[in-house]
């Protein structure tokens, strides 16, 4: 066993330095030239050159004028990007049955047809870049009336930024919302101040 | 459920099976020590190594490498001098560098837990990486590990396949030259190419800890980012499982869409797949490894099937509300939906990988049943690197015992006779499962501080209970992550449950591998049972359900099954 003492500290360490240190270390600098922007986290800028948000992370969107994400269960608030969760409630889980009556029941009102599932229940991370085609769909009679806007105009909008499955196979359809808002915010302002 | 879903789930399998071919002729050149194209870059650093540790390179004459009980000492001692080493890191890393936000070192029983879960190749985390861990113990701690548990795995197959290819030998070849070589020449360049893909797709690798975003709305963001891409992709090839993340491949950093997507669930079986065509080449038995491989798939394709299918029954807390309940949304991502978040559970759960695309918790009764059954089912459909492999001949070995009680023959696999002695060997591994599952479950079901840390109530909570030490036996890392694992009776208790299932399942499988590889290699006979055909598969997958189903059964009654015919109820009471 003694034996076996040398090369088993040798190995752990050397190859810790190898592949825990100069692995990470290597792809960094490669993707940092090759995809900088990637490597950066996908992150969107405004016009001054503040960071609004990444593409790929889902943010909080409350007022009647931008699309609505879907719930999150994200840290404590939702749409914490520092702390990911989904709710990790049970199918029969009394405390997702209200949840997802009370979101329902408010969403009932603003269209026609049943409330799609994704807009009532929080996705796996808490941080869905994403809404369903049927989601965006139903809220478009709301945001064409907040920004006095043709419903054809922001029907326009949804599909610029849905993506359909990969190889109309692998995946489902999605509408990103922090694309379409920023595109809603850039065909039709909105005058409300900006921090 | 539609076509497009069962196209996907079907192509996702295929091409991942496909993959595997090309992946294990080149893996087994690389167990041989053969000459791959690598070596002008690679041979120097392989000399270094093997200069530093002091082994004898020669380790692939006939004499020269070791017999099964040095193999497995060597294996032993490198996963305790990993232990020790990962403990230290996590457990001082406040004292260490890149440590941006000023993390604490973690506590003794959560270091414990997570040096264990990482050099038994587990990934099983049960804290929240984000808010846990510094830079340097994600790289440095925990990246290195994604491949050095792996690779020790991939070496125990080699060494099984040496085995079977022996006539009369102790020599297994040498548990450090494997370890080098797997390491350097399959999973480093593989996982670099996959790394930068991942990036290109939009993964973030970047050693700043977080950015803040300042949102339309007039809101505060904070955005965690990590070198995330490197260790994803090793992660996945190495079937570890541990996110950089809290929420694992369900996170858009880690997982961005569907392309990603297919890629890290082909990685995360394609080696498992390679090892079995590996030791074909071997072993010179490419139509018993072919066999081998059609079993694995078979699980997987039907597992994926039946969790796509409950996943689309009707969700009863959307049935109740009158929303769309035709799709169980719920800890799932739009982009992914119902089928990939279905293939990637099953591939997951039977490669003893353990990242998720979705949350198992909050799957319907079924679905999470299924996927604590594959894992139950032993980790070998297609099993953990190597693991599955070594996983897959043990119940190989009972499948043709059996077979040989039922017509009263000495039976024979890949040319050995297997004796009295590999049976029990075998028996001794396969009989962990059932004791530390079981076992850790009873006494976790009636007492207050295990239960103190259930999410769910009801039959959904005895199915957290199961799920987590299913998940720690079976090395697999998934959870359903309701359970607040980080106190001090999960951590010692999933850690050791985590220990006797590598270890104790490994240890004898070497045994079997040195018993094995002392006897002479025999010819087929017309009196051979024939291992590669139609029959040989139906009679392993049944072995391989009875192994599972009878113990398990009882215990899957009380939990997923109960809440299936309760989810039933509900949606029919509306």
């Amino acid at each position: 066993m003694l034996s076996q003492i040398r090369p088993a500290l040798v190995a752990t360490l050397f190859f810790t330095l190898l592949l825990g240190v100069g692995y990470p270390l290597a792809v960094t600098g490669i993707a940092h030239l090759a995809f900088p922007a990637q490597a950066a986290g996908s992150l969107i800028r405004d016009a001054s050159g503040q960071v609004v948000g990444s593409a790929l992370i889902g943010q909080n969107f409350a007022k009647s004028e931008y699309l609505h994400p879907r719930p999150s269960a994200a840290g404590t608030d939702g749409y914490d990007a520092s702390n990911s969760s989904g709710s990790n409630l049970g199918p029969l889980n009394p405390d997702l049955a209200k949840r997802i009556a009370k979101d329902t029941a408010g969403l009932q009102a603003e269209g026609a047809g049943p409330v799609p599932a994704d807009a009532v229940t929080t996705s796996a991370s808490g941080l869905d870049p994403d809404v369903s085609p049927a989601n965006a769909a139903r809220q478009i009679a709301r945001l064409a009336a907040a920004r006095t806007a043709p419903v054809s105009e922001i029907e326009k909008v949804i599909a610029d930024n849905t993506d359909g499955p990969w190889l109309g196979v692998f995946g489902q359809a999605h509408v990103n919302v922090l694309k379409t808002n920023l595109a809603l915010d850039a065909a039709w302002p909105m005058a409300h101040p900006r921090p | 459920m539609n076509p497009q879903g069962w196209a996907e789930i079907v192509l996702t399998i295929a091409v991942t099976v496909g993959l595997a071919w090309p992946l294990g002729l080149y893996m087994a050149r690389v167990w041989k020590g053969e000459r791959t194209w690598l070596d002008p870059v690679l041979k120097p650093v392989e000399r270094l190594i093997y200069a530093g540790c002091g082994v004898k390179p020669d380790a692939f004459a006939a004499k020269g490498g070791q017999g099964w009980l040095a193999y497995a000492m060597s294996f032993l001692a490198f996963s305790i001098a990993s232990f020790v080493i990962l403990y230290l890191t996590l457990r001082f890393q406040n004292l260490l560098p890149l440590n941006p936000q000023g993390f604490a070192g973690l506590s003794p029983d959560l270091a414990f837990n997570t040096s264990v879960s990482f050099i038994t190749n587990t990934n099983w985390q049960a804290y929240v990486p984000e808010t846990t861990l510094s830079t340097f113990s994600q790289m440095a701690g925990l990246t290195s590990h994604n491949f050095l548990s792996a690779a020790a795995g991939i070496a125990l197959a080699a060494a099984v396949a040496r085995a079977f290819a022996a006539n009369r030998s102790e020599n297994l070849g040498d548990f450090w030259v494997d370890l080098t070589r797997i390491s350097l020449y399959i999973l480093l360049p593989f996982s670099i190419v996959i790394a930068l893909a991942y990036v290109a797709l939009g993964e973030p690798q970047t050693l700043i800890a977080n950015v803040t975003a300042h949102t339309l709305e007039g809101a505060k963001q904070t955005i965690a980012l990590f070198p995330t891409a490197s260790q994803e992709a090793i992660k996945q090839f190495g079937t570890n499982g541990g996110g950089i993340f809290n929420a694992n491949s369900a996170h858009p950093f880690e997982n961005p869409n569907a392309i990603t997507n297919l890629i890290e669930i082909i990685s995360m079986n394609v080696l498992s797949y390679a090892c079995v065509v590996a030791f074909g080449r071997i072993v010179l038995a490419a139509k018993e490894a072919r066999a081998l491989v059609a079993v694995m798939a078979i699980f997987v394709l039907g597992a994926s099937a039946a969790i796509y299918a409950t996943e689309t029954q009707r969700a009863p807390a959307l049935a109740a509300a009158h929303a769309d309940a035709s799709v169980n949304m719920e800890g799932k991502e739009v982009r992914f939906g119902a089928p990939s978040t279905a293939v990637w559970a099953a591939n997951t759960t039977g490669a003893s990988d353990g990242g998720v695309n979705g949350m198992h918790d909050s799957f319907m009764p079924l679905g999470g049943g299924v996927a604590m059954f594959m894992i139950q089912l032993g980790e070998m459909l297609p099993g953990g690197v190597g693991s599955g492999l070594y996983g897959m001949v043990v119940m190989a070995l009972i499948a043709v015992f059996v077979a040989g009680l039922m017509v009263g023959r000495t039976p024979e696999y890949l040319g050995k006779k297997v004796e009295a002695r590999e049976i029990k060997y075998a028996m001794l591994a396969v009989l962990i499962l059932p004791l530390a599952i079981l076992g850790f479950s009873g006494v976790a079901a009636v007492l207050p501080v295990a239960l103190k840390g259930l999410a769910n109530p009801g039959a959904h909570g005895l199915s957290e209970i199961l799920y987590a030490y299913s998940s720690a036996t079976g090395n697999n890392g998934s959870a359903f992550a309701g359970l607040s694992a980080n106190t001090p009776w999960w951590n010692t208790t999933l850690g050791i449950a985590m220990l006797l299932g590598r270890f104790a399942y490994a240890v004898p499988v070497l045994a079997i591998a040195g018993s094995l590889a002392a006897k002479p290699k025999l010819g087929a006979t017309t009196g051979t049972f024939p291992t590669d055909g139609p029959l040989f598969i139906g009679l392993l997958i049944g072995v391989i359900l009875i192994m599972g189903g009878l113990q398990f059964f009882p215990a899957l009654a009380l939990g997923p099954i109960v809440e299936h015919f309760q989810a039933l109820h509900a949606v029919a009471a509306r």
